[in-house]
């Protein structure tokens, strides 16, 4: 019932269903009311979504914000391109840690499956090079500043 | 901890940042580490122990010292962000399907 599948297609694209117990709407309402993410959109333990923003139309911007509580945080931005009650989602996101990571194009779909729904996750990231050459950077940006706080310390 | 974790957290410290960025100009032994850091080498192991549980580094052994490099990247990134993609997923949707037998309770109680 509640097994998730993840995989990958081609180079650029990760695919992810799982079944849930509830009906199409419950889905789609807990991926679109704040009140509702902020609930179980968390990661790790230990994790919780202080911020949780967004403007449901398409061409609405959102801003999601975690934090650890032991100082470490990160946040997403993102676009929405379409949303069509209880049944499909497509957005566009980001991450900030703080260097930002190539846009993922997100599709959701939350088909009704017996009482319950099959939700399916397709995402599509940038193609492998670039992909590599911006993590690269970001990580070379968060170096250089690291050095020059040490050089401080030396 | 999870991987997730272990990764954000290791690249929260910026000594631990700054051993990275040493490492990006090839392998070294601890020693060799502790020299421009001005950190004694149990302290500098500390470190790299860190890193190497969070899968930035890989360490061998080559005698008594065990030079470390940077993780491999590319193909590994990759692997790396989907597993932690797969373990955030998991999480999310087993307290999901909690907040959604919530809602399902709420619905029953309004109706008569």
């Amino acid at each position: 019932m509640s097994k998730m599948t993840l995989k990958t297609e081609g180079d650029t694209h990760v695919v992810i269903t799982r079944r849930f117990a509830a009906p199409p709407e419950a889905l789609y309402r807990a991926h679109t009311e704040p009140a509702l993410i902020q609930k179980w959109m968390l990661g790790p333990e230990g994790w919780t979504m202080p911020v949780c923003i967004n403007e449901l139309r398409p061409g609405g911007k959102f801003r999601y914000e975690w934090v650890n509580g032991k100082g470490i945080g990160f946040y997403v931005t993102g676009e929405f391109v379409e949303l069509v009650p209880f049944s499909r989602l497509v957005h566009v996101e980001r991450m900030h840690l703080p260097d930002v990571t190539p846009d993922n194009h997100i599709e959701t779909t939350f088909a009704a499956d017996g009482a319950g729904t099959l939700m399916t996750m397709r995402m599509t990231l940038p193609d492998a090079a670039s992909r590599k050459a911006m993590l690269s950077t970001g990580m070379e940006h968060g170096m250089e500043a690291s050095y020059v706080r040490l050089e401080t310390l030396i | 901890m999870t991987r997730l974790d272990a990764t954000f957290s290791a690249l929260a410290d910026p000594t631990r940042r700054a051993i990275l960025a040493r490492l990006a100009t090839g392998e070294v032994t601890v020693m060799e580490l502790a020299q421009p850091f001005a950190m004694t080498q149990p302290a500098i192991s500390r470190h790299l122990k860190v890193l190497e549980g969070a899968g930035l580094i890989v360490r061998r052994v080559d005698g008594t010292k065990r030079p470390c490099r940077l993780a491999p990247a590319g193909i590994d990134a990759v692997e790396q962000w989907l597993g932690m993609l797969r373990q955030t997923l998991t999480k999310n949707y087993e307290r999901l399907d909690g907040v959604l037998a919530a809602m399902s309770q709420e619905q029953g109680d309004k109706q008569p």
